[in-house]
C-alpha cells in the first residue's frame, strides 16, 4: 500500500503508474492544518477523474470526530474511495463512530450500505491493547494496520533497525486480525535509502504472518513484491499438494499423503495461501493449475 | 447553501508553484464578468482550455464575476478544478462544500 500525500498534485497524478496493490491518499498527517481543505478537494477530483486501474483506493481521513474529519468522509465516500483508513484507532467507539458516519453518508447519496470499507490504524498502546475488539468492531473493517511512528512515541521510545520495540504491537495486531478474519498490514519504513534494512523488515513481517506492508516510495514496491511472491519451488509444492487432495477425493480416500508425509488441513490451507499469493503476483496462470 | 449564496469577501489563494500544480488567486471583481490573468508555459496550446475550466468551475459554484489570477505549472484539469474550488471557498469564507463528480 503506497502512501500518496493528499496535497501533492505531482504525486497524485503519477500514482496510477506504479504496480502496487493499493494507494493510500493521505489527508491527515502529511497535510498541514491550513491545507486540509485543499488536499480534500484535490483527492476528490483526482479520484473522480483519474483511472487508477485495479488498485485498491484507500484514503486516510482526519479524526472523524472533528469537522475536518467529517468533511473528509463526506467527500471521500462520494468519491467512491474503496477504503477509509481511520487514523489513531484506539477504541471500539472510534470504529463504530466512523462506521455510523459512513452509513449516514451512503444513505444520503443513495449508495448501497456497506459499499465503503474501513481500515483501522493502530498508533498507540491503548489501540494495541484493544486491537482484538477493534478488529471485530465493524463489518466494514477489511484490515488493521500498525502506525509505528506515533506508537513508539506513545511508548516513550524510538524506532530501532531491529524493530524490537514493535514486536509486541505487531504480534497483537496480527492475532487480532486473524481472530477477526481480516488483513494485517505493517507500518512504513522511513529510511528509503536503506534497501537492505527495508528488505530485512519485510522478510520479518512476512514470516510473522502479515498480509502486506505500507510504503512511502515507489522504490519500495519491488522489494515487497519480491519478498511476498512465492518461489517456484513453493508454488510447485503447493500445486502438488492440491493435486494430491484432488486425487484422494476422487478415490474417496480419507487419508492423504504426499512423498510419504501426511497432508492435513493446515498443510492444505498453507498451500492454498501460497497459490493465492502466486495468483495475486501473476506468477501463476490457469494453465499451471490444471 | 445555494450556489448564488457564494459571495467573495476576501482574497482566496490555493495551490503552489510546484510542478503539476496551479496557483489560483480569487479577488473581488472589478467588472461584471470573470476575468482571468493566466500565466502558463503551455498557454498557446492549452490557454483557452485552462481558462474555460476555471470559468466553468467558478460558475458551478455560483460565481459569475471575479478577478482570477492563475499561474499554471502543468496542472491537469482535475487539479485546476480542485485549486479553483478551494480558492473560491476560501475567498467566500465558506465551508459548505458541494461534492460533485466531474
Amino acid at each position: 500500500m503506497m502512501f500518496v500525500p493528499g496535497n501533492n498534485p505531482g504525486m497524485i497524478k503519477d500514482a496510477y503508474i506504479y504496480n502496487c496493490d493499493s494507494l493510500m491518499f493521505d489527508l491527515e498527517d502529511s497535510v498541514s492544518i491550513t491545507e486540509k481543505d485543499a488536499a480534500r478537494s484535490l483527492v476528490f477530483h483526482a479520484l473522480t477523474t483519474i483511472d487508477y486501474g485495479e488498485k485498491e483506493i484507500v484514503v486516510r481521513v482526519n479524526d472523524p470526530e472533528t469537522d475536518t474529519g467529517i468533511a473528509d468522509l463526506e467527500a471521500m465516500v462520494r468519491a467512491h474511495a474503496d477504503v477509509i483508513r481511520l487514523p489513531k484507532t484506539a477504541t471500539v467507539h472510534d470504529v463504530t463512530f466512523c462506521d455510523e458516519q459512513i452509513t449516514r453518508i451512503e444513505k444520503a447519496i443513495g449508495m448501497k450500505a456497506g459499499t465503503t470499507h474501513m481500515m483501522a490504524a493502530i498508533e498507540s498502546a491503548e489501540g494495541v491493547l484493544n486491537a482484538r475488539d477493534i478488529a471485530k468492531a465493524s463489518k466494514r473493517l477489511i484490515g488493521i494496520a500498525l502506525g509505528a511512528e506515533d506508537y513508539v512515541t506513545d511508548l516513550k521510545t524510538n524506532r530501532s533497525p531491529e524493530g524490537t520495540e514493535l514486536f509486541f504491537a505487531r504480534c497483537m495486531i496480527l492475532q487480532a486480525a486473524r481472530a477477526a478474519g481480516i488483513a494485517a498490514l505493517d507500518t512504513v519504513y522511513s529510511d528509503v535509502n536503506n534497501e537492505e534494512g527495508f528488505i530485512a523488515e519485510v522478510k520479518l513481517i512476512k514470516q510473522l504472518g502479515f498480509d502486506g506492508k505500507s510504503i512511502i516510495n515507489p522504490r519500495q514496491i519491488k522489494p515487497v513484491i519480491d519478498v511476498f511472491t512465492p518461489t517456484q519451488k513453493e508454488i510447485d509444492k503447493s500445486l502438488a499438494i492440491m493435486a494430491a487432495i484432488e486425487e484422494a477425493h476422487k478415490k474417496g480416500s480419507g487419508v492423504i499423503s504426499l512423498n510419504g508425509k501426511m497432508i492435513d488441513k493446515p498443510v492444505v490451507m498453507r498451500a492454498e495461501r501460497v497459490l493465492h499469493l502466486a495468483r495475486a503476483a501473476k506468477v501463476l496462470g490457469q494453465e499451471a493449475e490444471k | 447553501m445555494e450556489a448564488s449564496d457564494m459571495q467573495i469577501v476576501k482574497t482566496g489563494i490555493a495551490g503552489t508553484m510546484e510542478s503539476s500544480d496551479i496557483m489560483v488567486t480569487i479577488n473581488k471583481p472589478t467588472g461584471k464578468e470573470i476575468k482571468i490573468d493566466l500565466t502558463s508555459s503551455v498557454e498557446k496550446q492549452f490557454g483557452k482550455q485552462i481558462k474555460r475550466t476555471i470559468t466553468e468551475c467558478a460558475n458551478r459554484l455560483g460565481i459569475k464575476s471575479a478577478d482570477i489570477t492563475a499561474v499554471d505549472k502543468g496542472a491537469l484539469d482535475c487539479v485546476i478544478k480542485a485549486r479553483v474550488e478551494t480558492a473560491i471557498y476560501r475567498a467566500c469564507e465558506s465551508t459548505d462544500y458541494r461534492w460533485e463528480a466531474n
